[in-house]
């Protein structure tokens, strides 16, 4: 197949995609209303002190973008599942690894995006500076496609098995430690003064490799999942 | 030409067929009948490359269609049980995006003409799919079949909750495809109103 | 003198080989750790900094380096089945884990040990520390990945998918953790024992190595066996009558 019918066919997923989801605007709301609620419990759970909430900020931003994903990949395939857009998906003629990266990105747009955008406004909330409400967007725009790639593996590998909702944070949380190291440790390098580009260079590698790597597994998934 | 060669294929304890042959020549239609849970689907799978056979092959042209992989993706168009339409899309949208999804543009008429061709009407086109019965969901999901140039069909219980009338249309559309020298396998319960010498029946016993 | 190899990649073929190495495999694995645990325990030196408590070293090094060991040798197993389809192959992966979980476990237990009186902690978030805790999660998650899904071929299937995911992960958790340590300047207690390591402690721990890998073998195999006849539908007592024979002679 030729290479114009390749971006044919991922166009005309992520323009479903985001169709779909401008119908239905409150999923893509959800996962940000629960990063709001999640961050705001911090501080009523520490106490009010700002130099604690200055130290906590980053990692309690991280984790909570972090879970905020990890709550909105049970989107990603399982209604494509459950109508039989995936069994469509994948008798197409082009490599499926190509398509699942218009499916991940479309969901980034939905579900990560919105995160990276409300973060300096939550960063504010835990006295962060401006250089380092600086540092945690740019930190975030490299950290939430990593997460969606590598996340996107989990959703196809439980689809439609039995309590994939918990299956999938057990199975996905432990291979997002990288990404929360370097993202956290960006910004809090940030604010100790020693830089974050070195942080933000490995995310943009893990972002890469991700690239390279997950949607070969999630291929590879979908099709089990199919059989 | 598709050819299944010495296919048998189990899920979980259960044999559901093994040793099958058989041979699908171009212009004619493989219908499988049998009893719920004979396997009739996981065969129409077997045949997509969805479910690979526990033994056997598939040959495409002579080819092994694992081996083949898209290009024989890119041969066949596949209508399961499921309809694979999305409830908050029009059934326009839904069309468009099902032809978008194989790499291949489609114009909004053609679309138009494809649904109307099976029976529903201009108004509907813009409704949500929610809000249609099942009949008219699966009448969208086989609209695709007037868009298709693919020589391959393989139809998983294409008549169900349809009415005589689209019954008729869908039988005369693959009528037409199968004297384009095009082929078919469908999974049915039902007769098929076609020639008898185009149509090739493959009982299943389980 | 050719030895027909793929005759044994077939479970029914592989099942009474495996019955025939499992206690070769298990008597020499306990010989040997006598022998590590009694170098290891009596005949190696005192270490002049932490006195005796680092002889669990004998059991908590071969423990961690056979827990990331078996980790790799699943995901070749899991990637074998992908490539090949070969039954057997999903057997020893699905073998393989729980074993690897044990010794994960067991190097972090004694880990904790050696940590309290060396360090004053039970726990402190050293690299190695972390990335064998973060392995613990990944063998779990193998582990319930295939107890939740019911179609034994999906399961054996998406646990190597995921097995073979992980594979890539532990490294990089491994320096990431390494990295943030660095950066937080924390607890830079280096878990290594230096290089003037007494060549008695040095051979008592590789003889605790080889004792664990033994036992492994024999362990996953006697597992493989079990799974053998759990999936075949296998009667066990068609296969080994003569023991039941001879159980009955003796009584």
């Amino acid at each position: 197949m030729s290479r114009s019918s390749m971006w044919e066919a991922v166009g005309g997923i992520v323009r479903r995609d985001l169709l779909l989801a401008m119908r239905r605007r409150s999923d893509a709301a959800m996962s940000v209303f629960f990063l709001v609620i999640v961050v705001s419990l911090f501080p009523l759970g520490v106490g009010p002190e700002p130099a604690v909430l200055r130290t906590i900020g980053p990692g309690v931003l991280w984790v909570a973008a972090l879970l905020a994903c990890l709550l909105s990949l049970a989107r990603v395939f399982t209604a494509d599942y459950v109508d039989g857009t995936l069994e469509q998906m994948v008798l197409v003629p082009q490599p499926l690894a190509v398509l699942v990266v218009g499916k991940v990105f479309a969901h980034w747009v939905i579900s990560g995006l919105p995160i990276v955008l409300l973060s300096p406004l939550l960063g504010l909330q835990f006295g962060l500076s401006g250089e380092s409400l600086g540092v945690l967007v740019m930190s975030l725009l490299l950290g939430t496609p990593t997460l969606s790639m590598i996340g996107t593996i989990g959703a196809a590998l439980v689809l439609g098995v039995r309590g994939s909702g918990l299956l999938v944070a057990l199975l996905v949380l432990p291979l997002y430690v990288p990404v929360l190291i370097f993202g956290a440790g960006a910004v809090t390098g940030s604010m100790a003064g020693i830089g974050a580009e070195a942080n933000l260079s490995l995310l943009g590698a893990c972002l890469v490799l991700s690239l390279f790597l997950a949607p070969w597994a999630t291929a590879a998934a979908l099709r089990i999942a199919l059989e | 030409m598709l050819q299944a060669v010495t296919l048998s294929c189990r899920r979980g304890e259960r044999r559901l067929f093994s040793d099958l042959t058989i041979k699908v020549e171009p212009g004619t239609l493989l219908a499988v009948v049998g009893e719920n849970g004979s396997g009739k689907t996981s065969l129409l799978r077997i045949f997509s490359s969805l479910l690979p056979p526990d033994e056997g092959s598939i040959l495409w042209d002579g080819e092994d269609i694992h081996q083949l992989k898209e290009l024989y993706s890119g041969q066949l168009t596949y209508i399961g049980h499921l309809n694979g339409i999305k409830d908050d899309l029009t059934p326009l949208e839904n069309v468009m995006s099902a032809i978008n999804l194989t790499g291949e543009a489609c114009s909004r008429t053609a679309a138009q003409e494809a649904l109307e061709a099976i029976g529903l009407k201009r108004p509907v086109h813009r409704l949500p799919s929610k809000v249609l019965s099942q009949g008219q969901k699966r009448r969208v999901a086989l609209a695709r079949l007037w868009l298709s140039t693919r020589p391959l069909w393989l139809l998983d219980e294409p008549f169900t909750s349809l009415d005589a009338a689209s019954t008729g249309v869908v039988t005369q559309r693959l009528h037409a495809h199968l004297q384009r020298g095009g082929l078919a396998v469908i999974v049915t319960h039902q007769e098929v109103d076609l020639p008898v010498e185009r149509v090739q029946r493959l009982r299943l016993t389980g | 003198m050719s030895v027909n190899w793929s005759k044994y990649s077939a479970p029914m073929a592989f099942y009474p080989l495996a019955g025939r190495l499992i206690p070769w495999f298990a008597c020499v694995a306990v010989a040997l750790m006598g022998v590590g645990l009694y170098m290891g325990f009596f005949v190696a030196p005192t270490d002049f900094q932490q006195g005796e408590a680092y002889r669990i070293i004998f059991v908590h090094v071969p423990a961690a380096w056979m827990s990331m060991f078996l980790y790799v040798v699943m995901a070749v197993w899991a990637g074998i089945g992908l490539g090949l389809n070969a039954r057997l192959s999903f057997m020893m992966a699905q073998a393989i884990a729980p074993t690897g979980a044990m010794f994960t476990f067991l190097a972090l237990l004694t880990g904790a040990m050696w940590g309290k009186p060396t360090w004053g902690a039970w726990w402190v978030w050293d690299a190695r520390l972390t990335s064998e805790l973060i392995l613990l999660f990944q063998y779990a998650g193998v582990m319930l990945l295939r107890t939740s899904i019911d179609d034994m071929r999906r399961a054996d299937r998406s646990s190597a998918v995921f097995a073979l995911v992980g594979v890539v992960n532990v490294p990089i958790i491994y320096f990431s953790v390494q990295w943030w340590n660095t950066l937080h300047q924390g607890a830079s207690v280096s878990m290594s024992t230096g290089s003037k390591m007494a060549a008695t402690m040095l051979t008592a721990m590789l003889l605790m190595t080889l004792a664990f890998w033994l036992y492994s073998v024999a362990v996953i195999l006697s597992r493989v066996r079990c799974i053998i006849v759990e999936r075949e539908s296998l009667p066990v007592w068609e296969e080994e009558p003569p023991v039941i024979q001879k159980v009955a002679e003796v009584r």
